[in-house]
């Protein structure tokens, strides 16, 4: 028994020392290390990350066919939410972020504190989260566009999840919302049912609007469903700067947010051409919703989709080449 | 009857006069009488209703910090520099150093190479297969992340394989260590890979890494399990007689030991290879790239039909790997002289055989590359996501609501969520908590020991002491809703299974598909055709716990004694008497293994539940990782790892506890 103890020891020390022996000589940068699918074929590859939700992704792809087709880069691109995503670019695993629609924590520690990151300049898309209804229950009730007359209609929107209240459809949990709380100080009769993925929220919308149903649901623009599922605002208490500061009192609307880029710092520094050409990125909303819609309704492959609205909107992607 | 030995019997099982007989009253009174005493003092202490918020401990502020320290130290600590920094770069050296040969062997030479290592470990039949299923990978437009996910995959497993056998071997060798690592591997498997996800990406960043070290978190432990059960299943007479020719330790490890475990051992690489690929699509939300990205990415865009063209891929994947490695492991336990996979080449026995399959793979790659054929042709892709988009439309559009007499899906969801859901949790939660706590050691104790009734009470505790009591009954609801469906529909095909043959031959690989399919990609079908809540969670879990529950009962019926059901046959009984009669109440541990394994499956989809309106801890998992909250995170995801001990103690009777996650 004695001897298998201490043989048994003897084993452990000797793995131990190999470990440290293969792997404690020198330091290793953390900040330093790419994917290992990256660079396959000795191609100079930039990473982006992508977001979730379709507006996101057709950033992405024009980016990508630019750099790809114009710059001679090889792109890889990373789907993850967005903290994880700013922690990825101030780690280098990722080059930039295109669509950013606030991370004041985030932007204090990274961009701020440890400058591993720094602002890409504007997308020339604003964001707006707000509460939206079909329009086609909208017209029929004109008056269910201010919140002070939703309880009235607590009762149409109530679905076996709900409860007994009303149903406020959220969305994914990466996303921004106070809606919790808004529910409680404007003291609606509603409960809010989390769909838990955007791909859930979109479909139950769409299966909803295919019944002509009414539903109120926690949306944000630019996004490619208004198009097939029209929506309008329920207009909130207005948005006064800082009504939004205590996440327990909010009682007022979101505000409208200009997205920004957000680029990793080393590669805003070397990254040549693909760094000019992300700065210099941007269009706008209509532009986002064309290729949104390619992807997302006519199941286009992302790359298919910014080569057709290449093909048609050339004089605004010739101005973001660098010279 | 076989059913005399034990104590007494669970509720909805043949059997319920077992709570009579005596040692189960005897067990209830003395628990009323220990009740009666403590009730009343908790009662006046701390109230009765929620779990007290005297009781709970708040872990958000060192859990905060904790992550703070990390983000701020990663790029300068030495533990990060000279560890983990080191860790993270051998990983993507080696994957890295796996993907670039795949693409050097081109199409052709992994195709071959895949087919005659089938063809050497599993006969003819297995090769033909294998190299259909890599080539439909091929044709679905998915090769290149095919071979990514094959790079990951090859190197977690070997990391996997590597660490657990060595936990294994330290476990199989003293009886201490084996104590020590049980809840170790237990809380391992257990705790959702989500709620780990979090802490991994705050070591080592988003990308492969990450998602290697993910993964092998999940798939050690089936190793490490088997491994040690090898070990210490080596038959005593032959262990003595070994150590009667005075051999050493060590010798009589490796000339003894190892080879008698060798049947566990390769059943334990075979679990954790199926393990691993399970993790294949979890870990692309950490940005492992490969097949499990394009599902996520196509989840993202609603596309069904692209989400099933990254799916297949991992459902072949999986079902080759496990045929295969099934065939090696039991081509070990009978000997030279089986016939498993058919007609194996008998003149290419040992390794003229292996020499042959690699100089042909050699050829096939080398002929490729002079062709100048190593990436896959375009040409040869064939879309199929807009058919199968189309057919998921035409299904949603006409099962939804309005179908004549039956009512739509959404119609049945509503009904089972007021109807079933609803009570259950408000009922769950209506009971004062030192109640809750009273059933689940009344059960657990009337079916085990007073040591796994106590376990269980431990762990329904901490999900109190945890903050987490309201939300974690919520989903314990959703659970036994789930875990009671499925085995109404499980118990049902395996009757019908077990009676016929052809029908076990059909279902094959239907149970193949429901298990091995990420379910990402019928998050959304779920959600079109049961609407965003819980009954779309109840849903995912019950395609995702029925195969076990069928193939375990359908096993259970079959292996009973064949004199038992001739002699009731004998003496006139109908089908109908002999299945009740004779086959059910001797499948009895087979039918309880079947509710265990439900259970725990059940808990394994709770995430998955959250990304579909499920709520409540699956939720909180879910928003712990996209929000960087490792706080709502983790206590989610231990919460739900004390649900699952807290069910596997009150659902496992027997001692000798088999596998998790078959």
């Amino acid at each position: 028994m004695r001897t298998r103890v201490t043989r048994t020891r003897g084993a452990l020390a000797i793995g131990c020392s190999l470990l440290v022996l293969s792997t404690g000589c020198g330091a290793a940068d953390m900040t330093k290390q790419s994917s290992p699918f990256a660079n396959a074929q000795g191609a100079r590859t930039v990473t982006l990350s992508t977001q979730s939700w379709v507006g996101a992704q057709a950033n992405v792809a024009v980016a990508q066919y630019v750099l790809e087709h114009e710059l001679g880069y090889r792109v890889d691109t990373v789907q993850v939410d967005e903290v994880p995503a700013w922690d990825a670019l101030s780690q280098g695993r990722v080059d930039a972020i295109l669509e950013d629609w606030g991370h004041p924590e985030q932007q204090q520690r990274y961009v701020e504190d440890k400058k591993t990151i720094v602002d890409g300049g504007g997308l020339g898309v604003t964001g707006h989260i707000g509460w939206f209804v079909p329009t086609y229950f909208a017209k029929q009730h004109p008056d269910v566009t201010n919140w002070k007359n939703l309880n009235k209609y607590a009762d149409r929107l109530r679905t076996a999840e709900s409860g007994g209240k009303g149903q406020l459809l959220d969305g994914s949990p990466s996303y921004v919302t106070n809606d919790k709380a808004l529910v409680k100080n404007l003291d609606l009769d509603f409960q809010v049912v989390f769909a838990g993925s955007e791909a859930a929220q979109i479909t139950q919308m769409r299966q909803f609007a295919k019944e002509k149903k009414p539903f109120l649901t926690y949306w944000y623009s630019p996004q490619w469903l208004f198009e097939k599922v029209p929506m309008t605002e329920v207009k909130l208490p207005a948005y006064e700067e800082g009504c939004d500061a205590d996440p327990e009192a909010v009682a007022c609307a979101y505000p409208h947010t200009p997205l920004r880029k957000y680029l990793n710092a080393d590669f805003a520094k070397s990254g040549g051409r693909a760094a000019a050409f992300l700065k210099k990125f941007k269009w706008t909303t209509e532009d986002q919703n064309e290729v949104s819609l390619l992807i997302a309704d006519q199941k286009l492959s992302p790359e298919e989709a910014a080569k057709r609205w290449m093909s048609s909107h050339e004089q605004t992607w010739r101005k973001w080449l660098p010279q | 009857m076989a059913t005399a030995t034990a104590p007494a019997s669970r509720t909805g099982l043949p059997g319920l006069l077992g709570f009579l007989r005596r040692p189960a009253v005897g067990k209830l009174v003395l628990l009323a009488v220990v009740a009666a005493v403590l009730v009343p003092l908790a009662d006046a202490r701390w109230a009765s209703g929620s779990w007290p918020a005297a009781l709970t401990v708040d872990l958000t502020e060192p859990l905060g910090r904790a992550s703070t320290w990390i983000i701020d130290n990663r790029d300068s600590h030495p533990l990060f520099l000279h560890f983990f920094g080191h860790v993270s770069n051998a990983v993507v050296l080696s994957v890295r150093a796996v993907y670039l040969v795949l693409l050097a062997a081109g199409w052709a030479g992994v195709t071959a190479a895949a087919a005659l290592v089938a063809w050497r470990v599993a006969g003819t039949r297995l090769a033909l297969g294998t190299a259909a299923a890599v080539l439909t990978c091929g044709l679905l437009g998915m090769w290149v992340p095919t071979m990514q996910t094959l790079a990951l995959m090859v190197i977690a497993v070997l990391v996997s394989v590597a660490l657990g056998a060595l936990l294994g071997l330290a476990a199989g060798l003293s009886d201490r260590t084996y104590r020590a690592l049980r809840p170790v591997l237990d809380t391992m498997q257990v705790l959702p890979a989500f709620a780990y996800l979090l802490p991994v990406v705050l070591v080592f960043g988003i990308g492969v890494p990450a998602a290697v070290l993910a993964t092998v978190v999940y798939a050690a432990p089936p190793m490490a399990r088997l491994t040690a059960l090898g070990l210490r299943g080596a038959d005593a007479g032959v262990m003595e007689a070994v150590e009667s020719l005075g051999t050493t330790a060590r010798q009589r490890l490796f000339t003894a030991r190892l080879p008698l475990a060798r049947k566990e051992l390769l059943l334990g690489l075979n679990q954790t290879i199926m393990m691993a690929l399970s993790m294949a699509v979890i870990a692309s939300v950490i940005g492992a790239g490969g097949l499990g990205d394009r599902v996520y990415q196509a989840l993202a865009s609603v596309d069904v039909g692209a989400a099933l063209a990254a799916g297949i891929p991992i459902v072949l994947l999986a079902i080759v790997l496990d045929r295969v490695t099934a065939a090696a492991g039991s081509a070990g336990s009978a000997g030279e002289g089986r016939e498993g996979g058919g007609s194996r080449w008998t003149g290419w026995k040992g390794w003229p055989g292996w020499v042959l399959a690699a100089v042909t793979a050699l050829a096939v790659a080398v002929a490729a590359r002079l062709a100048g054929r190593l990436d896959w042709p375009e040409t040869w892709i064939v879309h199929i996501a807009e058919p199968v988009n189309r057919a998921v439309d035409w299904m949603t559009d006409h099962l939804y609501s309005g179908v004549p007499y039956v009512g739509g899906t959404a119609d049945w969801a509503a009904h089972f969520t007021t109807g079933v859901l609803n009570p259950v949790r408000d009922g769950l939660q209506w009971l004062p908590w030192w109640a809750v706590l009273l059933t689940v050691a009344a059960l657990a104790w009337l079916i085990g020991t007073w040591r796994t009734a106590l376990t269980a009470v431990l762990a329904m505790a901490a999900i109190g002491v945890l903050g987490v009591w309201q939300p974690s009954l919520d989903t314990l609801s959703q659970v036994l809703a789930a875990v009671a469906v499925t085995l109404v529909l499980g118990f049902g095909t395996a009757v019908a299974a077990a009676r016929s043959e052809r029908c076990e031959r059909l279902l094959r690989p239907v149970l193949d598909v429901f298990q091995t399919m990420p379910q990402f990609v019928y998050l959304i079908p779920v959600v079109a055709l049961f609407g965003v809540g819980r009954a779309p969670a109840v849903a995912a879990a019950v395609v995702y716990a029925l195969p076990a529950v069928v193939r375990i009962t359908t096993q259970g019926l079959r292996h009973v004694d064949p004199a038992a059901m001739e002699s009731s046959r004998s003496m006139g009984a109908t089908g109908w008497q002999q299945l009740r009669q004779v086959q059910l109440p001797l499948a009895r541990p087979a039918l309880l293994l079947a509710v265990n394994q439900g259970v725990v499956l059940v808990l394994a989809v709770v995430i998955i539940g959250g990304l579909v309106g499920g709520g409540a801890l699956g939720y909180d998992v879910v928003f712990g990782l996209a929000q960087g909250d490792l706080a709502t995170g983790l206590v989610a995801g231990a919460a739900i790892v004390c649900l699952g001990l807290m069910l596997d103690r009150v659902t496992q009777p027997t001692r000798g506890r088999t596998k998790k996650g078959a």
